[in-house]
């Protein structure tokens, strides 16, 4: 496919005094599973909402699969699936009743719509005793499923999903997580979501918006270059303590050290090393501790900054100071968390 | 071009008949449709035999089907806002309408197949009242009389009326759905403008014809009782169906714009 699958460019959106999002910029390729963070009200449904077509932007340019939301609405529409925040659904149908309603109203050729449904039945594990059901009677995880299943069924090039794992148990997380993995490489899909953690399971990419801007956009090794500068390793150690310090100064001058909590019964205690260099030192480390025969090691490893603490490091920094240093498409190639 | 055209054209009946699908069943099952019908049926049938026990008491002029029909506004005030103020509003405070307007459908097929499933269902009701006079033909003896209660050109020309007037009063209906997204709201309001079209430009008309003669002249046109009494009498005149077409058409265009607007 030539061009980006989703290609926005200062996008903005006001309602009167407010602005709701601000010059917001990315490209996203096909196949991609992106990652929409952002604190609440930071224009993360908006942004979706646009891109779907259902609010028109003040200014700026979206388009999906090369049509501009703007002007060809009509193509984007058969080019797209979307689960919105909430995932509103008509409580007074069957699940199959309003899937096979769907397939008509998303132009499912006749013949293609009895094989579909099955299909997108058995991706979302909703069995036939549960497509015979009531929407109104169904619960959470099922529903979900539900506006899943009606995302996909069109068999759409974008799925745009606004908090699909909202106010699910972890097994049907889990369940949902299988099922975007399927999608990768042949559809290219937005989520946004609070779970940090299922965002950097699933994902290639995140995009994170506070206050209306784009404050980080990357996968998640460019994130942590950029938004997190001290790394921290875990040893759990015992004797030593006493010149622990100078040790570590040997290694890296910057080095620190704080223990956590108590010794337990063997007399071993929780230590986390920090430093500003992201430069690996835990083979030095390692070396230095065995050359000291007072200290005996039984645990070490290295913490990596998961996204929760660059989603908090983002969304902290001010945008002002932020923005300047992220660019529409400043990804490298997409690789998994 | 044509070929483009045509393929549009039969991509948006399909929509259209879906949707409408979908419509007449959310109508089926809805509640207040069922409310809607039985007080309908229960008022008119009232009323019916209010108006055969004045003819049997004493002999009056016209006929007991142009009485019946002279008080269609009792019906349309009621009937109207339960089988419409569900349609958009319901749609809007679920959210489905988001869902519906992100498929390859746009708002027009949306407000029209919602405007025919309920102008059907108006239909419908209307049709079950010819019962009325069909039952009581039966049980009467007299042929006579069953020809009076039967009489074709009040019949057509009463169900014409309603049929046409039915077009512009649902589409008030469906208006009033799509401003709002609270169904009891809709109801007042689809009331409200209703009661406003039928007696208020009647009262209208009759206050300024004193003061403004001319514009009493103009608002003739629009008078809903004065279109009855044409068609009760067999006056088959274009104007009114053009006044009831375009408005209808001019009502569900302003509920497109607001299912727009408001999505």
């Amino acid at each position: 496919m030539a061009g980006h699958s989703i290609e926005v460019q200062n996008l903005t959106k006001r309602y009167h005094q407010l602005t709701a999002i601000e010059d917001v910029s990315f490209n996203i390729e096909h196949g991609e599973v992106v990652g929409f963070l952002g604190p609440n009200g930071a224009g993360k449904s908006t942004t979706m909402r646009i891109l779907c077509g259902l609010i028109p932007a003040t200014s700026g340019i979206a388009r999906i699969g090369g049509f501009s939301v703007a002007t060809r609405i009509d193509d984007v529409k058969r080019l797209l699936g979307y689960m919105p925040e909430n995932n509103p659904l008509p409580e007074d149908m069957r699940v199959l009743e309003y899937l096979r309603f769907r397939a008509r109203l998303k132009e499912i050729p006749a013949k293609r719509q009895k094989k579909r449904l099955q299909e997108v039945l058995d991706l979302c594990d909703l069995n036939r005793k549960t497509s015979h059901k009531v929407i109104g009677s169904l619960s959470k995880g099922y529903r979900q499923r539900v506006g899943i299943a009606d995302a996909i069924l069109a068999e759409p090039e974008v799925i745009i999903m606004d908090e699909p794992t909202i106010g699910l148990d972890p097994h049907q997380i889990l369940a949902i997580r299988d099922l975007i993995e399927t999608f990768r490489g042949k559809m290219t899909v937005i989520i946004s979501s609070h779970v940090l953690a299922e965002i950097e399971l699933s994902c290639d990419r995140v995009i994170i918006i506070n206050h209306g801007r784009i404050v980080a956009s990357g996968n998640a090794e460019s994130l942590r270059k950029e938004f997190i500068n001290r790394v921290t390793y875990r040893v759990e150690m015992k004797g030593g303590l006493g010149d622990f310090g100078q040790l570590l100064k040997e290694i890296e001058p910057g080095m620190t050290w704080a223990p956590m909590g108590k010794p337990d019964s063997d007399g071993f205690l929780n230590v986390t090393l920090t430093t500003p260099q992201t430069e690996d030192f835990s083979e030095r480390i390692l070396e230095k501790f065995q050359q000291q025969p007072g200290i005996r090691v039984r645990a070490f490893n290295r913490v990596e900054a998961n996204l929760e603490d660059i989603f908090l490091s983002a969304t902290r920094r001010s945008w002002k100071e932020v923005l300047p240093a992220v660019k529409p498409n400043d990804q490298e190639t997409p690789e998994s968390f | 071009m044509t070929k483009r055209l045509q393929s549009h054209f039969e991509s948006v009946m399909k929509h259209f008949f879906s949707l409408l699908h979908h419509e007449l069943r959310a109508l089926l099952i809805s509640p207040s449709t069922y409310a809607a019908g039985v007080l309908f049926l229960f008022l008119m049938g009232w009323i019916y035999w209010r108006i055969l026990l004045q003819y049997s008491l004493a002999p009056l002029d016209g006929l007991p089907a142009s009485m019946f029909f002279q008080l269609f506004w009792l019906p349309v005030f009621f009937v109207v806002p339960l089988l419409t103020m569900k349609s958009v509003a319901e749609e809007r405070r679920l959210g489905t309408l988001e869902t519906l307007m992100t498929t390859p459908v746009n708002a027009l097929e949306i407000i029209v197949s919602k405007f025919f499933a309920a102008y059907l269902f108006y239909c419908l009701l209307w049709l079950l009242t010819l019962a009325f006079p069909w039952v009581i033909s039966i049980g009467l003896d007299s042929t006579a009389a069953s020809r009076h209660l039967l009489d074709g050109g009040a019949l057509m020309g009463g169900y014409t009326f309603v049929a046409l007037s039915g077009l512009l009063f649902i589409a008030v209906g469906i208006f009033a759905s799509s401003l709002t997204r609270s169904q009891f709201v809709a109801a007042m309001l689809s009331f409200c403008i209703l009661f406003i079209i039928i007696i208020g430009m009647r009262e209208l008309q009759e206050e300024t014809i004193a003061l403004f003669p001319w514009l009493g002249e103009t608002l003739s046109y629009v008078q809903i009782f004065k279109h009855l009494e044409d068609f009760s009498l067999g006056v088959i005149d274009t104007r009114p169906f053009f006044f009831y077409i375009s408005n209808c058409a001019l009502v569900l265009g302003l509920s497109v714009l607001m299912v727009e607007a408001k999505t």
